[in-house]
């Protein structure tokens, strides 16, 4: 059952997907391309690019296309989105009324001081797991990750620039 | 327009014109919900992000279901959620729907395979602006490092990685004050 699947899947990535939407990606990819390969690699960064393109999340972008795409149908899409939001809605509604108390909790405090720098791992994780051969196909994808790199980091050039830079270059390179 | 719709209306142009994921929308919520609608008090706003931010899920998703719950219940979290979600919803179907036809095109083939490394090159540079934001040493480096090295190399799930260092601070917690 595909949908079950589908729904199963983005329930787990809402439910534990931590520490925004980069962070995430390693949620995402870990689940579509390397366990249920509902996608290639090339294709997942695609849609990360698309989707930095587009407006909205990359977890809701990511749910309503790979919903469409896996299933051939619309249905997929909303089974996919409405499951990657419900945790959220299940956990709002449950602390909201004693969101105090929640915050002021010391385990609380203390898991979330545990998760801070395994962020910066699952974002690691994620730049590392897009690092294949399919998105690095010679040299020159090499020399243009590291020229995006140092526009990005040191010029900060908005993102949406940089891909339609690249876009541009593409048409020049290959 | 009763408030549902002003509800809705305002989210779906939030979600409208947020590109880039979560932080990108801050500024806009801000903007719409505290500055112009006056739904929620600043201070009010600053707990809902701190609320947003300390559960797993989408931000974005997660302030809007807050913020809608805060002005009309449960009804309200949801027609929020809702707005949020249609304007990327939709782009994204149209594109699912198409994108395969179009990346047969070798123009479009040949823009994509420079703007894959681009992309990874995006994805790359927060693992160093979060890095120092949080204040990783040489010495704390060993976290990051060890989980990202489990999730690439090994295989390991995020999932657990998640579970691991949660519990881990809360041990680490006990530890010191037991010290």
């Amino acid at each position: 059952m595909i949908y079950v699947q589908l729904f199963y899947t983005y329930l787990k990535i809402g439910l534990f997907g931590f520490g925004g939407g980069y962070a995430m990606l390693s949620f995402i990819q870990h689940e579509i391309v390397d366990k249920h390969n509902w996608l290639s690699q090339s294709e997942f960064t695609d849609i990360v690019a698309v989707s930095q393109m587009t407006p909205g999340p990359i977890g809701i972008n990511s749910a309503t296309y790979i919903g469409y795409v896996i299933t051939g149908n619309v249905w997929g899409s909303i089974v996919a989105t409405v499951a990657v939001c419900l945790p959220s809605f299940a956990l709002i509604l449950l602390i909201v009324g004693s969101y105090e108390r929640f915050r002021s909790n010391r385990y609380v405090a203390d898991a979330f001081r545990g998760l801070r720098p395994v962020t910066v791992g699952l974002i690691a994780a994620a730049t590392l797991l897009l690092m294949n051969p399919e998105n690095f196909v010679d040299y020159k994808s090499v020399l243009i990750f590291a020229v995006a790199f140092a526009l990005v980091k040191f010029a900060k050039i908005h993102p949406v620039l940089m891909i339609v830079l690249a876009a541009l270059l593409g048409l020049f390179l290959y | 327009m009763n408030l549902y719709g002003k509800i809705f209306c305002t989210f779906a142009k939030i979600g409208l014109f947020t590109i880039g994921g979560g932080y990108a929308m801050l500024p806009l919520v801000q903007k719409e919900v505290v500055d112009r609608k006056k739904w929620l008090s600043s201070e009010e706003f600053i707990d809902l992000l701190a609320l947003s931010q300390s559960i797993p899920g989408i931000m974005a998703i997660n302030i809007s279901i807050a913020a809608g719950y805060k002005l009309k219940k449960n009804k309200g979290s949801i027609v929020a959620t809702l707005g949020t979600i249609l304007p990327s919803f939709v782009i994204i179907l149209a594109i699912a729907m198409f994108f395969r036809s179009f990346q047969e095109n070798p123009y479009i083939n040949k823009m994509f395979m420079a703007i894959r490394p681009a992309v990874v090159a995006l994805v790359a540079v927060p693992v160093f602006t979060t890095a120092k934001e949080i204040g990783i040493t040489v010495k704390t480096a060993i976290i990051p490092l060890a989980s990202a090295f489990l999730i690439w190399y090994w295989g390991v799930s995020p999932i657990y990685i998640v579970l691991i260092a949660a519990v881990g601070g809360i041990i680490y917690g006990k530890l010191k004050k037991s010290r």
